[in-house]
Formats: C-alpha cells, structure tokens, sequence
C-alpha cells in the first residue's frame, strides 16, 4: 500500500463520518430479509429495494461521504498541505486516494447489494449488482473526488447531482438518463443478469462509454485542479 | 525531556528564493503589491502587522497560490504548479492541522517516505530529534500541545533536509524554553547555509533570530535588509542616542554647538541626544569629548532597535 493510501485509510476510518455509511447498507439488507421473509413477491418489493434504495440512495450517497472524505475532508482541515509540499506528481496523489475511495466504496454496497440480489432473485443478479455498483462506485467517487478539488462545498454539489438530476430529472425527463451514472448502473446489471426487476432507457453501449468518460475526465480533472492547488482552498 | 544538539548538518549547495514584481489581488483587493526580493542563505524574518501580506506573500513563495503578476522562482524555476521545488524547499504554514490520528513519528516518517528518501526512517528519527519530540513521538498527535504539534510540523518540513525553508508564525503556541530552542534550530539552519525565511508580527521573535528582515506594510515591501542599517538610512528621522560622561552638562553644552545635533536633553541619568546624521555624530562626538577633557562611559543608540525600525515604518 503507498504511503498515500495509507493516510486516506487511516484518515477515512478515524473520521467519525465513516460511521455514517454502516445504517444505509444495513437498511437494504435489512428490507430484503424483511420483505423476503413475509414473502412478498420479488417484482414487488426488488425494484423499490434494489433500485430505489440500492442504487438510487446507497450507491450514491457512500460514494459521496467517501469520495468527498478521502480529499475535500483534508482540503477542509488544510492537511493536504503535508501531502502536497512533496515533490510526489499529483497523479500519485489523486490516483492512490480515488482507489481507497472506490474501493471502500465498492465493498460498502457491493455485498448488501449481492444479499439483496441474491434475496430478490439468484446469485447471479446478486453478483451482476455488484459489479455493476463497483464500476458505478469507481465513476461517482472520480466525480466526487474531482468536486472537492471544483467546489468548497462538494457535498452540496453532490447532492443536487443525486437528488435533483438522478433522483428528480432523470425520472422526468428521461433524456437526462444520458448522465446519469444510477442509469449506466442498472443498464450493465441488466446487461450481466436479464430480469425484469430492474429497467432503464440507457443502453449499454452508452452507458459502458460515459462510465468511461466520466471516470477519465473526472479524474483527468482532479489531478490538474490539484496541480493548480491554493492553500485557501480555491484553485485558479 | 533531554537537551539534544540543535545543529543542522550543513547544506551541500545553497538555493535563492527569488520574486521580481510579485503582485496578488482578489477581486479590488491588493494583498501584495510590486514585490521584488532575493533571499540566499541565512535567516530572514518577515515582519509585518496582521493583514499586511505576509502570508499571501509565503503562499506565493511556496507554490500554493500563483502571482497576479510577477514572478517567483527557486533557482530559477517557478514554484507554482511544480512540485519538484519541495525537493529543495520546505514549508511550515501558519494552519495548525495535523492528521491527529498518526503518532508524530508516523506522520514525519510518512513525509520522509512521500519524498522517496533512500532511509526514511533514519531521516525521520534525525529531524524529530531536531525539534525535540523524540520522547513523545509515540503518542497520537491529537494529545499533543499546540508548541507539540508546531514542532511536529517543524519536524515533518525538515524531515528531506531542505535547502530553504519557509516558517509562518512558526512560535505561535511555544512555551519561552520551545521557543528559544526553536530560535537556536532556525540560527543553526541559517548558519550551515539554508535559505529560512519566517514570518512574524511580534517583534522581539525577528530581533533574536535575525537582523536581516523583509518588512511588509500594507501589501508593500516597506523595508529590506539590516534593520540596523535599514534605521541609519531613515535621515528624516533623527536618531536617538543615550550618553553617559564623566561631565553630563558639559557634553551637552558642546553638543548644542554642533550643526549635526538637533537636540539635547539633560536627565539624571545622562544626555539623550538626537541626532539627523548617524555617521556624522559618531565622528564628531569623541573628537568633541577630547577636546573638553570629557570621558564618554556609555553612548547606546536608544531608537536602532527593530521596534523603533518597524513603526517608523508603518508611520511613514
């Protein structure tokens, strides 16, 4: 592990805002067993759970307590400085900190997800769910790392891309879905595990690309705005 | 806690800090105007009152925040957006934050690694020794004292042995024993040939560290060099010198009838004297003290201190 990683961890899990994303994991297992358990029909209960609750609000909402903690929270305390005043190219610092990032991400929804997928219908939509959240964990925390570094509120910015264009929009209008990582996720578990349970607009191609864009091009962006890094917290 | 050995290990070759008409605005404010400087080895303050620039200017120096206008390089390469000058360069900023979660020998041992030094571990017991953390380096900086967390910073800026060194209120927090150990740290840095720079509003700091300072006032570069010498070329000021003699009354009598003597005053203590030409009234004194039979016990420039510098300054 480099020694970047290694202070994203240690900073990550000794922020009390990590114990934030243990409830919303536990409520999707949770509502699976339940709703299994009183055995209620998977086409009832799968897509509100899986969708509306899975991938709709855990997916997004860990990937933004993490992708905003592995950075946004050392630029918000100025303990970044110590990192930067290194002649370490920015790339070796943005990239160690978005693989912690998505990959605590990743494993934080991935297995409540294969639970409830398994719960709702077999392990293989168990599995195509969460490998389809850990690609979609990999785009919202490149977007969410690259935030920290756009805005001094990437919290904020986070949620108005959750909540109003994923959760608001993109059911209005459906032409949003284009950009909506929640779509290319469902899109690609579709694509792995066929099922009813789970439905979108975006097709896969489209959403394998713009997973890829978005993924490169916010990370692209995180390590130039970091090149461009002012101690006050804005980059110019 | 042990007494250990402050000196720094001298510096194979020496870096010049260099910014030719420095300027950085926000919006219509001015937080630094027209700044031109070099600093070389030594120790250097940076003196100035709160807000006048100082921190933007070390900001600027550090690589953390690019000109308006101007330039600032480090043997000649920009500091802005190239990280390869903290090879050379080490930063101290007024910010206390510390991952709390790592111990002290943690966090400067992850510095030395950061800066891929061939034995980290080696380097990071050497400049934690040099702040004097040795005995508390195994406690989580959380615990630590705000003068223990400074010089942990401290520790974790010198850890690659850097050639210049910016310091910013680097004794905000320091118990009088951390500060003057901090004091003889920065002498011993300046002496083995290190460019350190540190910034300050409390005067008495800049006086016992160094004589050369950078004074800021309003954004401006008001002042730049040996205080001493800086005072000696303010002639609109006269300057003010405490005599003692064997004949008080009668120095003061010859003094009057000098053309460089603007005024006398007689006290029980001696002659306060002042004086528009330094060098002339140095010249003139003993010759006139000879010439009367008058010994001279005590002549002490009473306004050469960096007080009296700093707020002819601001006044002006």
């Amino acid at each position: 592990m480099s020694t970047v990683s290694w202070i994203t961890v240690r900073g990550l899990f000794g922020r009390r805002r990590f114990l934030l994303l243990l409830p919303l994991p536990v409520l999707l297992v949770g509502l699976a067993v339940l709703s299994r358990g009183l055995g209620v029909e998977p086409t009832d209960w799968g897509p509100p759970v899986l969708v509306g609750l899975g991938l709709a609000v855990v997916l997004p909402v860990v990937s933004l307590i993490v992708g905003t903690g592995v950075l946004g929270a050392e630029i918000d305390d100025g303990t970044v400085v110590h990192v930067l005043t290194t002649p370490l190219p920015r790339s070796q610092i943005v990239l160690p900190k978005l693989a912690v990032a998505a990959g605590v991400t990743a494993v934080t929804v991935a297995v409540p997800l294969f639970a409830a997928g398994l719960l709702a219908d077999s392990v293989r939509l168990g599995a195509a769910l969460a490998v389809a959240a850990s690609v979609g964990a990999l785009a919202y925390t490149a977007l969410f790392v690259a935030a920290s570094l756009l805005t001094r509120r990437p919290v904020l910015l986070g949620l108005v891309y959750v909540l109003i264009w994923e959760g608001l929009l993109s059911n209005v209008v459906t032409g949003t879905r284009v950009l909506s990582i929640q779509h290319y996720v469902i899109a690609l578990a579709d694509r792995l595990a066929p099922t009813d349970l789970l439905a979108t607009t975006v097709s896969v191609p489209v959403a394998a690309v713009m997973t890829a864009l978005i993924i490169l091009a916010a990370t692209f962006l995180s390590i130039d705005r970091l090149r461009s890094f002012s101690v006050a917290g804005e980059t110019s | 806690m042990t007494m250990t050995n402050t000196a720094a290990p001298a510096a194979t070759t020496t870096s010049t800090l260099d910014l030719a008409g420095v300027s950085r605005w926000y919006g219509n404010v001015v937080a630094v105007n027209n700044v031109s400087m070099s600093l070389g080895p030594g120790v250097t303050g940076l003196l100035g009152p709160n807000g006048a620039g100082k921190t933007t200017l070390l900001h600027m120096m550090a690589g953390f925040l690019t000109p308006s206008r101007g330039a600032v390089t480090l043997d000649g390469r920009p500091t802005w957006r190239n990280p390869e000058v903290y090879r050379r360069l080490g930063l101290v900023s007024e910010r206390e934050a510390v991952h709390s979660f790592l111990t002290a020998y943690e966090f400067v041992l992850a510095t030395a690694k950061l800066h891929k030094l061939p034995d980290p571990q080696a380097a990071a017991r050497r400049a934690i020794d040099l702040v004097e953390m040795a005995d508390a380096q195994d406690r989580r900086i959380g615990t630590y004292s705000k003068g223990m967390r400074q010089r942990t910073r401290v520790a974790a800026a010198l850890v690659h042995d850097p050639q210049v060194l910016l310091l910013d209120e680097p004794f905000n927090g320091m118990d009088p024993r951390q500060r003057l150990h901090m004091m003889e740290l920065l002498h011993s840095l300046g002496d083995a040939g290190r460019t350190i720079l540190f910034s300050s509003h409390i005067l008495e700091e800049v006086e016992q560290v160094s004589g050369t300072v950078q004074v800021m006032v309003a954004g401006r570069l008001a002042a730049s060099g040996d205080f001493r010498t800086i005072r000696r070329l303010m002639t609109n000021r006269p300057h003010v010198f405490a005599i003692r003699s064997t004949d008080d009354r009668a120095l003061a009598v010859a003094l009057m009838a000098e053309t460089s003597v603007s005024g006398v005053e007689l006290g029980r203590d001696g002659l306060t004297v002042r004086a528009g030409d330094y060098g002339a009234f140095t010249r003139m004194l003993p010759k006139v003290a000879l010439a009367r039979g008058i010994r001279v016990q005590q002549l002490i420039p009473e306004d050469e201190s960096l007080e009296s510098v700093f707020s002819y300054l601001v006044e002006a």
